[in-house]
């Protein structure tokens, strides 16, 4: 019915059942739709390619040595004669930088982001943030560097007191961490903080309120979920930082929680195996899987949950 | 009660303490990332001249050593990790941006898996490269070749990340006055989409670049060695890049190792600051306004 409608308006046109499909199959076009699709497929191939990596390692690892040994032991001496897998040290060692990694981007990072959000002038804000964005490309070997060479011998001067005994600190470690993720958690922050409807802040002025009040009372408490999502992340990379460590913080497993030691994290002994001859097949090497394997838990749950408060928080107001 | 009014003198000095103190802040930021580049400077300047690139490294000569083998090594991970990102990490963000039905499962699939893989340890990345890709199936053995193929894997989020919003910022009016003219879909991406998104597709691109230079992690894990003295082969044999190197002399007690690795961040920072500021400045000048 309807084609005899439309080759009836067309009389005089050359062909007269001139159908509305493409008349050309289009190979070229769908061959490229076809490898664009592989494009964006790649990234689940990359996903599983991790997890079953490390699935398959962690399994060759669990035949030689037990689970409750690995979990629970305290003593991590892999490549010793008597070799001892219990993991807990290096896990112990990675908690103690992220500890000291926090204690320099939260307070460092939280300022910096309400001061950029709530009181810089457009001037400051324009050259403030694209420095920032730059400086968190800095390479990590550098600040591992410069933590080793510099703010270890520094951190000495300023606390004699403290018992220093080795070239390498957790302690200090952890702080170049925290300086590393600063630019992390200022954009984070600051983004959350500025998506805070100027309606409440206007609002809060009306009701007599000053800046004091209005930053801390009103637009943080609303920004609260963004910005701890911005920490979240900080532990995150903070977890899976490896340079820094590796050249800072050492490679002594042991537990302890004085910063002044050296310690090894779960990323400087994998760092650490792999720089050495890594005998493929052997317990040694599979322990790199075992242990990567938490790591990549960690942080994975750790984004999980940021990602969660940050779009959370952005779903409220937007 | 009034929860806010300025009611005395307390409150009012702490209005005037509290931005000094968000100030002091960001001060101890900016102080102490940019103290670290300027320590490199100091400390790494005596050793920065022709020879720092175009010697190779020796253990005995410490004065003397150098970065050839690394800096071609960094060269060649860079050309095949451009070489990878460029199709794949634009071809990724077209998909998903011009073709991807968003209510499908599978790509919201693709999406929630570049989000975590954006997330996911560097080191990982290096765990992968050591199972899969220096090892079967790929088989590339512990070669350049291998660590382009990690990285470029690293850093592809980035890329599709940037592209995608950049490819998002061009407005659909463009694509439909293309197609009403007579244009195919890919027509239309070719010659009107991706020239008007080239500019902040460039833009992710390096600074993903700018990334790829400065990551050791991964690398140790497929192969990068710590002392390579010949100049490397993308194929076969060992190889070192800038910032394996500058681990490799760091972890050496003399002071000598320590100027030399501190004049190679020198030279690393001087590229990465370099990508970074080519990044901004495209970003200033070349974003189109519709």
């Amino acid at each position: 019915m309807t084609r005899s409608v439309v080759a009836a308006s067309s009389v005089g046109a050359v062909s007269p059942q001139r159908s509305l499909e493409a008349s050309n199959p289009r190979y070229g076009e769908r061959a490229i739709k076809a490898f664009l699709l592989f494009c964006a497929a790649l990234s689940v191939v990359v996903t599983t390619g991790i997890v079953l990596s490390l699935l398959f390692g962690t399994i060759e690892f669990f035949q030689h040595v037990s689970v409750t040994e690995f979990l629970f032991g305290t003593k991590w001496t892999p490549q010793f004669a008597n070799p001892s897998f219990g993991v807990l040290p290096i896990v112990v060692g990675t908690l103690n930088v992220v500890f000291w990694a926090l204690v320099v981007a939260i307070p460092v990072g939280l300022c910096s982001a309400i001061y950029l959000s709530e009181y810089a002038p457009g001037g400051v804000r324009r050259v403030i943030k694209p420095v920032l964005e730059m400086l968190e490309g800095i390479p990590t070997v550098a600040i591992g560097l410069f933590a080793l060479f510099f703010l270890r011998p520094l951190a000495e001067d300023a606390f004699p007191f403290l018992p220093w005994s080795t070239l390498h600190s957790v302690g200090v470690a952890g702080i170049a961490v925290g300086l590393l993720t600063v630019p992390l958690v200022t954009s984070v922050a600051d983004d959350a903080l500025r998506s805070v409807p100027r309606s409440l802040r206007e609002g809060a002025y009306a009701l007599g309120a000053n800046k004091l009040s209005v930053t801390m009372r009103v637009v943080f408490p609303a920004a609260i979920s963004g910005v701890i999502g911005g920490f979240v992340l900080a532990v995150s990379r903070a977890i899976g930082e490896t340079m820094v460590v590796l050249l800072a913080a050492g490679n002594t497993p042991q537990l302890t929680a004085d910063p002044t030691k050296s310690v090894q994290t779960m990323t400087a002994y994998i760092g650490v195996m792999s720089t050495g001859e890594i005998a493929f097949g052997t317990v040694d090497y599979y322990t790199i899987f075992a242990v990567g394997a938490l790591l990549f838990v960690m942080t994975l749950s750790m984004n999980a949950v940021a990602i969660r408060l940050v779009r959370r928080f952005r779903e409220v107001y937007e | 009660m009034n929860l806010f009014a300025t009611r005395n003198r307390r409150d009012r000095a702490a209005n005037a303490v509290f931005p000094a103190l968000l100030l002091l802040g960001l001060s101890v930021a900016v102080a102490g990332l940019s103290g670290m580049i300027a320590w490199s400077i100091i400390e790494g300047a005596p050793r920065l001249n022709v020879s720092l690139i175009t010697n190779g490294p020796s253990i005995l000569r410490p004065e003397s050593a150098g970065y050839r083998p690394a800096i071609l090594g960094t060269v060649y991970l860079i050309g095949g990790v451009v070489a990878l990102i460029v199709p794949l990490g634009v071809g990724a963000a077209i998909y998903l941006e011009e073709y991807a039905d968003k209510t499908r499962w599978y790509n919201l699939f693709f999406e929630l898996n570049i989000q975590n893989l954006a997330g996911v340890p560097s080191i990982v990345f290096g765990i992968l490269g050591l199972a899969y890709i220096a090892r079967a199936p790929l088989d590339l053995g512990f070669t350049l070749a291998a660590g382009a193929i990690t990285i470029a894997l690293l850093v592809l989020p980035t890329v599709i990340i940037a592209a995608r919003e950049a490819i998002r910022a061009v407005p659909p009016s463009i694509r439909e006055a293309s197609l009403a003219l007579g244009a195919t879909p890919w027509q239309t991406i070719w010659r009107q989409v991706l020239p008007a998104s080239f500019s902040g597709v460039l833009t992710g691109v390096i600074l993903a670049i700018a990334r790829a230079i400065g990551e050791a992690a991964p690398l140790l894990l497929v192969g990068a060695v710590v002392r390579v003295s010949r100049d490397p082969d993308f194929f076969q044999g060992a190889y070192t890049t800038l910032p394996v190197q500058i681990f490799n002399y760091s972890s050496r007690a003399q002071v000598e190792f320590q100027q030399l690795a501190a004049a190679g961040i020198i030279v690393m920072l001087g590229l990465v600051l370099l990508m970074n500021s080519v990044a901004a400045f495209l970003r200033d000048r070349y974003e189109q306004k519709w």
